[in-house]
This record gives structure tokens, sequence and C-alpha cells, in this order.
């Protein structure tokens, strides 16, 4: 028994532990066991979860006085309204879409032309310190986003578009589109990379220029990866509350240009929950918009694994 | 001598000058180059003004007494400490709830997972984790910890939503890690006779345990700049705090509602009026550095591991 747990310890050969340590976690093996499969399975558990709790908040209101046609297809959204409370989010879907579309107009090229940028046109430092930075936008917190938009972005669009606020769809648009960007621009990279050096170099021999190596060659090669950039960048400027929040207004409409207010699904949950009554009409309300949210995002995200998984697919 | 002549200087145009075709080519490439270049240059710029913009207007406020002091006058001038300490409560409360799981899930994935619809379910929860948007995680955090559980409005729920949310984080940086340990070390245990646990314990872990930090130090960053998920589960727009004592270190216990830096910035740029543009930036700025710094600890720690890396 004891030479046992001795030769053990100098299986272990690190020092750093007594024997005694290595007996009593060599004891806990069964436990340990059970707590890594649990915590794996933990994440299954967290998702349940999620959306469990958010279901139960909302459903009372779900399944009892909301109209779900009206719901879904009313711009009207008067949720504190003492006489007649509405509750149609068409608006807020809108403006969802609206800033959305905007944002992945403006960083669907720019992300993937920057992808392409640091996988194919430059090597070496100039490659990783551009990874570096782009890994670092991607860590700037939403809410110094919405500061900036509101502090800097904001005048800038008063100035030069003449626009009574500066916290419309557009501000909001350029900032969603500078935060979904890294994401794109990270994984469009990884498929670039995915690519194998073989294509490149049968392309290259066969007298292609860097253009059309890139257009003919690794575009339709990493097509499914950087599909699932693009929606990955969508799912997280559908999912960004606390930038958009800051930076569209807050105006409940369906917006007729560039330069209107809007409010979106997730900066009215941001906005409007800290106000309602908990347990309240309004307050179930916010919590059926998470329901939407979680299953839009839950949609976007699936596919853009099922994409990935294709690709995976096809190398085996 | 007749024909190489030919070949040098004859009516083909040169075996090394270049046809029009070619050049064509090189100019193609040369606009495709240049506009990759501008286009990468557009995202980097923004995010370089922005910052340097941000600086300049902080830099009155910037000094230590900034730091240390609490906010006063209805939160228009003074310091910013009270949230600085809720931020670091924040995130350390988070970091023992998300660390300890997120490691052992990705052990659990990498080490015990065999390729079965389980694992795929397991591996498509984590991808949607990370995807659900952080305001539903507020939601949750509302219905699960603050009501169901019975924590209220406290540091204690709101470090657990902030734990939820950054687990997959976590969870993909582990698995990457302890994916990088090379097969032959795990066989070479098991063939003195090491159960599955010892392999992981005295071989896995100890080889991959800095690829690991590098994943925990994001969770931090990534922690620390939520506003979101604390919105409605522990942060509060005001704390008083006291200023000096032991009591200004630990202001808040785990029941307590606290403040926060995002959340103090968000308070500042949407609900209190009169305060001055430095001690808007300030805040923003010291958030900036926090979370950049953190980043960059990461980032270079990977450079390093990638550096000494032996196998």
């Amino acid at each position: 028994m004891n030479g046992t747990s001795e030769s053990q310890g100098r299986v272990a050969g690190t020092g750093r532990f007594g024997p005694w340590f290595h007996r009593v976690a060599d004891r806990a093996e069964p436990l340990m066991d059970w707590a890594i499969r649990l915590c794996g399975w933990s994440a299954i558990l967290f998702v349940v979860a999620i959306l469990f709790f958010v279901f139960r908040e909302a459903a009372p209101m779900l399944f009892g006085k909301l109209d779900l046609v009206e719901f879904l297809s009313s711009p009207n959204w008067r949720p504190s309204s003492e006489v007649r409370p509405q509750y149609g989010i068409l608006a807020l879907l809108v403006g969802t879409l609206a800033v959305t579309g905007l944002a992945m107009v403006l960083a669907v090229p720019l992300g993937l032309g920057a992808a392409v940028y640091i996988s194919e046109f430059c090597k070496g430092k100039t490659k990783e310190t551009l990874k570096v930075l782009v890994e670092l936008l991607a860590a700037i917190p939403s809410v110094v986003w919405g500061f900036v938009s509101y502090a800097v972005l904001a005048p800038i669009i008063v100035e030069i578009t003449g626009a009574p606020v500066g916290v419309n769809l557009l501000n909001g648009g350029v900032i969603l589109a500078l935060m979904s960007v890294p994401i794109i621009v990270s994984v469009g990279e990884d498929a670039l990379k995915a690519v194998p050096d073989a294509y490149r170099e049968a392309a290259l021999s066969l007298g292609a220029n860097r253009w059309e190596l890139v257009y003919r060659v690794l575009f339709p090669a990493a097509k499914n990866g950087l599909l699932a950039a693009v929606l990955l960048g969508v799912g997280r400027a559908i999912g960004e509350t606390m930038a958009v929040l800051m930076a569209t207004g807050h105006a409940v409409q369906i917006p007729q240009g560039l330069l209107d207010p809007i409010c979106t699904l997730t900066a009215t949950i941001a906005a409007e929950l800290g106000e309602t009554v908990s347990g309240g009409p309004h307050y179930r309300v916010l919590f059926v918009i998470g329901l939407v949210l979680f299953a839009v995002t839950f949609v976007v995200n699936l596919t853009a694994d099922l994409v990935v998984k294709g690709i995976h697919h096809d190398k085996s | 001598m007749t024909s190489r002549d030919d070949a040098g200087g004859g009516s083909t145009g040169g075996l090394f000058t270049a046809t029009p075709l070619e050049r064509r080519k090189r100019a193609t490439e040369a606009i495709a180059r240049t506009v990759f270049l501008a286009m990468t240059l557009m995202l980097v710029m923004p995010m370089v003004a922005v910052l340097a913009t941000v600086v300049v207007k902080a830099w009155p406020a910037l000094s230590p007494s900034f730091i240390f002091d609490n906010p006063k006058d209805y939160m228009t001038s003074g310091g910013i400490w009270a949230p600085l300490v809720g931020t670091f409560f924040l995130v350390l409360g988070s970091l023992l709830v998300s660390a300890p799981v997120g490691i052992l899930a990705g052990v659990y994935l990498n080490e015990y997972a065999r390729d079965n619809w389980l694992t795929r379910i397991v591996n498509l929860a984590v991808v949607n984790l990370a995807g659900v948007p952080s305001i539903v995680h507020a939601l949750f955090g509302v219905g699960a910890f603050v009501l169901a559980a019975g924590m209220g409005r406290s540091l204690m729920a709101a470090c657990c939503t902030l734990a939820v949310m950054t687990l997959p984080v976590i969870i993909t940086s582990t698995r990457e890690a302890l994916a990088a340990v090379p097969m032959s070390f795990r066989e070479a245990c098991w063939n003195l006779g090491a159960t599955r646990w010892q392999t992981i314990r005295t071989v896995v872990l100890p080889n991959s345990i800095s690829g690991i930090l590098t994943g925990v130090i994001l969770q931090v960053s990534r922690a620390a700049g939520e506003t979101a998920p604390i919105l409605f589960t522990g942060a509060v727009f005001f704390v008083p705090v006291a200023d000096h004592g032991w009591e200004a270190f630990f202001p808040y216990g785990p029941g307590d509602r606290c403040m926060a830096l995002s959340m103090h910035l968000f308070t500042l740029v949407t609900q209190v009026h009169g305060v001055s543009d430095a001690y808007q930036y300030g805040t923003a700025v010291v958030l900036i550095a926090l979370v950049l710094a953190v980043n960059s600890l990461s980032i270079g720690l990977r450079g390093y591991l990638r550096s000494q890396k032996r196998w």
C-alpha cells in the first residue's frame, strides 16, 4: 500500500506536492470524474436554464393577455399607457433589422477585405500587429462604444448632415459595424487560413496574380467559413445592447431615413426593465421580447455552426 | 550567338520585359493590395483616432485622486473608487464561479467526450451560450438568480449572471490549451499504469496551465467591461461608500448592491446632468485601460507560450 502510493508520487514527478497530496487526489478520482462530467454537461444545462427562466417569467403574458398577431404586426409600442397599453414590436423589429442591416453593409466588405489583407497580403510582424489590433478592437466594452457614439460621433454627424439629433440609425449602424467587424475579420481569416497552401501554389504557378488567387480560388474555397464569419457578425449585431441603446436615440418609430432615431429589441429591454413593476404585463412583455431575441440569435448561431461544420465535413 | 541575340532583343519584346498581359496583371494586383490595405486601415484608424480623442479629453481629470476618491456632488465630480472596487469584486466573484466550472468543462470536452451526439450537443450549447445576447443573460439573471434563487438584486446575483455569460470563453480556451498537449504524453502516462484522472492531474494540466490562464484572463477582461447583465441583477447607480480605512476596500457584502465602472459610465452619460466632460472621459479611459491592459497581458502570455513551445 505504502509502496504503491510512493511510486505514484514518482509518476507525478513534479515534486511540488507531497505524497499525501497525491494520495488524497487519487482517492478523489470517482468524485472528480463526476465533477468533470457534470461541468461538461453544464453548458447544456445553462442554455436550457436560460430558456426556462426567461420563459417562466414570460409565460403568463404569452399564454394570457398577449395577442400574438398584434404583438408581431403592430407598430404601436405603448406599454406604460394607463388607458390602453399596446404591445406591438414591429417598430422595434424594424429598428433592429435596419441598424443590423446598415452595420452589415459597412462591416461585411470591410471585415472580409481586412481578413484577406491580413491573411494573404502581409506576413511576419505586420500580420501579428494587425491581428493583435483587431483583437483589442474586439475587447473594447460595449458601453465604451456607446459613450463614443454619444460623445464623439453624434456631434460629428450633426455637423456634417445637419440632423437635429446625432444619436440615430446612422450613428448606431457605424458603431455596430465597428463592433461586429473584429469577429468577421478573425473568423474570416481562420477560414482563409484553412484553405490548403497547395491551392495557392497551384493558382500562382498557373500564372494567377494575387487578386485572381483571392477572387477565383480562395473565395470559392473558403465560402462556407466566410459565410459563417458574416453570420456570427450578424448575431453579434442583433444581440448588442448597451452601445445600441446609447447610439440610436431610443425613439419607437419605423425609420424613414438614415437620420431618424430608432429603437431596437435589445435597447427596449435594457431601457425599460428597470422602470417596470415586477410581474406586471409590461415586465412580462419584455421577457417575451427576450424569448424572441433568444430564438433569433439561436437560429443565426446554429446556422453559422452548421455552415462551419460543413467545411470540416468536406475536408474529411 | 545570333540566335541568343534574337531571343534577347528581337521582335518578341525580350524574355524579361513584361508583356501587356503581365503588366495588366501586375496592375490589378497592386490595385487589389491597395484596396485591401485601405479597408484594413479603415478599421484600425477609427479605433486609434477614438482612443486618442478619449485620452486627450480625459487628460485633465486623470490623477491619483481620481482613482482613489469616491464620486461626490450627486456623481458630477470626485473620483471613481466606489465603482472601481465594485468592478473588482464583480470580476473576482464571477471568476470564482466560472473558472472551476469552465476549466472542468474544457477537460470534459477534450479528455472525456467521445465523438457522439451528446458531445455534439454540448459543443452546440457552448457555441450558443456564447451567442446569446447579453441582455437575455440579464433577463436570465433576473429570473433565475434574483427571483427564483432568492438572492435579490445583489453582488452575488450579478456575479452568477456574469459567470454564466463568460463561461464559454474559459471552456473554449481550456479545450484549445488541452488539445495542444501531444497525445504521446498521455499515452506514456497511461502506459505507466496511471488512470485517466491521474494523467489529467499530473501530465495534462501542468503542461497546459498557462494556456488555460490566458482564457481566464480573457474572462476577466470580458466580465469587467459588461454592463447589460449586471444592469438589473446587482449593479446600481449609486451606493455610498466609506472614504477611508478598511471599509473603503471591502464596501460591498455578497448580498449588497454595488456600483460598477461600466455601469457608472453608462449612468454618467445618460442619467446624470451637469457632469463635466473630463469626468466622463476619465471614467471611460480607466475602463478602456483596464480592459486593454488585461487583454494585452493575455495576448503577451500567449505569444510567450508560443515562443517557449518545446514540442
